[in-house]
């Protein structure tokens, strides 16, 4: 707060000065970055690892900075989507922020977007997955350094028929990114030549799933893909194997129904399948080195939350980098973030036109307790970014 | 669906329905009694899901575990009613919402703080971990069966205790005119602390039962509040008989809703609701 404080003093006393030379104040002010992240709700502990991420990889490249200080602008979205219209304005409007980084929902994401699309400030998306934000709503100064959330279901479908299943019943809860994940499953699967058999879509936030596993037992399917995630993929993981499913009929996933939720799932969860773009143990040295010092730093261990962030906060610091401190020019500087490719934790990853990671999707299987790599289900994956006019 | 399969359903159904009697019969017990309506109930439920994790990982042990969280929020109950609820017995119902909906706040606050906002689990212990085969593919867990069983003798029990006992006696007559009581040289006070604590007691119990089945997450007691209230809408609202036939209605219909008529099962147990008020406008057994 007294940096703040600091900064504000300076840059108004700065102000008749930057009228007739910008270009040395503009060395001399701090680049803004606005976080939208909620910070308290079901998602708070999802927002506090983006922004540590954030954080922890532009402290580790301030010298890259050439000089540029980061002013770092906070605010709780709460994870509440008819408030993210009225943040977005009030950080791209009042505080001038030159980023903005968020949020975790996708609710809010849409916000956000309504907002800031095409406007003054970059804006990166740290985690929120839904399919048009580089999709129809894709935009110039818009960035995705997460998912969509087509990317970790569709190679799943093709997963599935590898092993012979032929007769699928698809699984989620009935909003956005649950629809979107079974589409892009269902995409691969059935033009691979298998059958979704039935599409169980469950009314969101309910929990209840023992009816609707007893009605997949009745069909008897080869397999069973779901979307769940938190406390809902813990519920539901824990029922199907109270039921006596697990080990007879086999369960696949998006990836978030095995990740941070491994220890409340215990031994119902062994033997899932699931695709992502990460996993704790992908063994390269920047994953390797980015979880040691993630949590020397915070004292606990590094989840994929924090490398969304901590891959955002490496864009930021390359782009400005690039154009050794002056990001006044948005044009060049959207040119240098299109073309840059980030060293992340999750392994080497560039951006598709509609701005949305190309990266590999890995296919991991729970082993005793751990989300363990057992193939690439897909390298280079590339959102196919329907209905981006970019 | 086959004779089998509808079986397993209609399980699951009476298993869901006494879970809820369970959550719900706290809370009709309260408000028929003292006429307070607490909507931090369903943090009560939260509270007793929390300490059970908490506690089986400190003790190791379901049983100990379970009898320390039932204790705490019975005393937790009673600290409550002492400290807010009972400035609030002459006010309207109005303040009653408002300071209980604050409660929640608080409680949230506090589980965020204590215990972070990761999804957790408890195990299901050793000797309950067991299942029985019901049809080639499906087996029920000796766990849930454990649990509707036991909802079912806590049914029995306070069936016994407001109906045989000089407690119970006291209760129904708190109910119906509660002036009289106290002319009649009952410290009401002290019989407000009592059926407020076991209210408490009995949401949290039904967290620590559920610990096993469940996630325990963040929000979980707002959730569960809401099938609570529809339940001891449907039931009248301060009637334990009600709110059991009540929650068993609506754990069985919201199970098959959710096979049979998928569109609509976000909404049937609220259909259901509205049918029964336009029928009995005070619910099925109110007094």
């Amino acid at each position: 707060m007294k940096t703040r404080t600091l900064y504000r003093g300076l840059s108004s006393a700065l102000l008749g000065l930057s009228l007739s030379c910008s270009a040395i104040s503009q060395a001399e002010e701090p680049i803004k970055v606005g976080i939208m992240l909620p910070f308290s709700g079901v998602y708070a502990a999802l927002g506090d690892a983006g922004r540590n991420g954030l954080k922890m990889a532009l402290a580790e490249h301030a010298s890259d900075l050439h000089g540029r200080e980061i002013e770092y602008i906070e605010v709780d979205t709460e994870a509440r989507p008819e408030r993210a219209p009225e943040i977005a304005t009030s950080l791209m409007s009042q505080q001038q922020a030159d980023f903005i980084v968020g949020p975790v929902h996708s609710g809010v994401a849409m916000g956000m977007l309504k907002v800031l699309r095409n406007k003054k400030p970059i804006v990166i998306i740290p985690n929120a997955g839904a399919n048009a934000a580089t999709g129809p709503w894709c935009a110039g100064n818009v960035f995705r350094t997460s998912f969509s959330a087509w990317q970790p279901s569709y190679p799943m479908g093709q997963v599935a028929l590898d092993r012979g299943y032929k007769r699928v019943v698809t699984m989620s809860w009935n909003y956005g990114f649950g629809k979107e994940s079974l589409e892009a499953f269902e995409e691969s699967f059935t033009a691979g030549g298998g059958e979704v058999v039935k599409q169980i879509m469950v009314p969101f936030p309910k929990t209840e799933f023992q009816s609707y596993i007893t009605d997949i037992a009745s069909m008897k399917p080869d397999a069973v893909f779901v979307f769940f995630a938190g406390g809902g993929a813990v519920k539901f993981v824990k029922d199907y194997d109270a039921l006596g499913l697990r080990g007879k009929i086999p369960l696949l996933g998006s990836g978030f129904l095995t990740e941070g939720t491994l220890a409340a799932q215990g031994e119902a969860a062994e033997g899932i399948l699931t695709g992502l773009h990460y996993a704790d143990e992908i063994s390269n040295d920047a994953n390797r080195n980015f979880r040691t010092a993630y949590e020397t730093r915070f004292g606990k261990p590094a989840d994929l939350y924090a490398v969304q962030g901590y891959d955002t906060g490496l864009l930021i610091a390359q782009a400005v980098q690039q154009l050794k401190g002056d990001i006044s020019d948005r044009d060049a500087l959207i040119k240098v973030m299109e073309q840059s490719t980030i060293k992340s934790p999750r392994g080497d990853f560039h951006f598709s036109k509609a701005h949305n990671p190309v990266q590999n999707i890995y296919l991991r299987e729970v082993q005793d307790g751990e989300n363990r790599v057992i193939d690439i289900a897909a390298a280079g994956l590339e959102d196919p970014a329907r209905g981006c006019k970019l | 669906m086959d004779f089998a399969i509808f079986l397993v359903q209609l399980l699951n159904g009476l298993q869901y329905g006494l879970l809820l009697f369970l959550i719900a019969s706290g809370l009709t017990l309260v408000f028929g009694v003292m006429g307070i309506l607490n909507l931090a109930h369903g943090s009560m439920y939260m509270i007793g899901a929390y300490l059970m994790w908490y506690f089986v990982q400190l003790t190791d042990s379901f049983v100990l575990a379970a009898l320390l969280s039932a204790v705490i929020a019975l005393l937790l109950g009673v600290v409550i009613e002492k400290t807010l609820i009972n400035r609030l017995y002459r006010r309207n119902h109005l303040d009653q919402v408002l300071l209980t909906i604050g409660m929640i706040f608080v409680f949230n606050a506090m589980q965020s703080l204590l215990w972070g906002d990761d999804p957790l689990g408890v195990a299901v212990p050793g000797w309950l971990s067991g299942s029985i085969s019901l049809t080639e593919l499906v087996e029920y867990p000796v766990y849930r069966i454990f649990v509707a069983l036991l909802c079912l003798l806590l049914a029995a029990g306070l069936y016994l205790v407001i109906n045989r006992t000089r407690l119970g006696m006291l209760v129904r007559a708190g109910e119906s005119n509660r002036e009289m009581v106290e002319c009649l040289g009952i410290d009401i006070n002290r019989l407000y602390t009592i059926v407020f604590g076991a209210g408490v007691m009995l949401a949290a119990l039904a967290g620590v039962v559920s610990a096993p089945m469940a996630s325990i997450v963040p929000g979980m007691g707002e959730h569960v509040l809401i099938s609570c209230f529809v339940v001891v809408v449907i039931g009248g609202m301060g009637s334990i008989k009600g709110a059991f036939v009540a929650a068993l209605m609506v754990g069985i219909v919201d199970t098959f809703a959710a096979v049979l008529l998928p569109q609509l099962s976000s909404m049937i147990v609220y259909i259901l609701m509205a049918v029964i008020l336009i029928i009995k406008p005070q619910g099925l057994f109110s007094s």
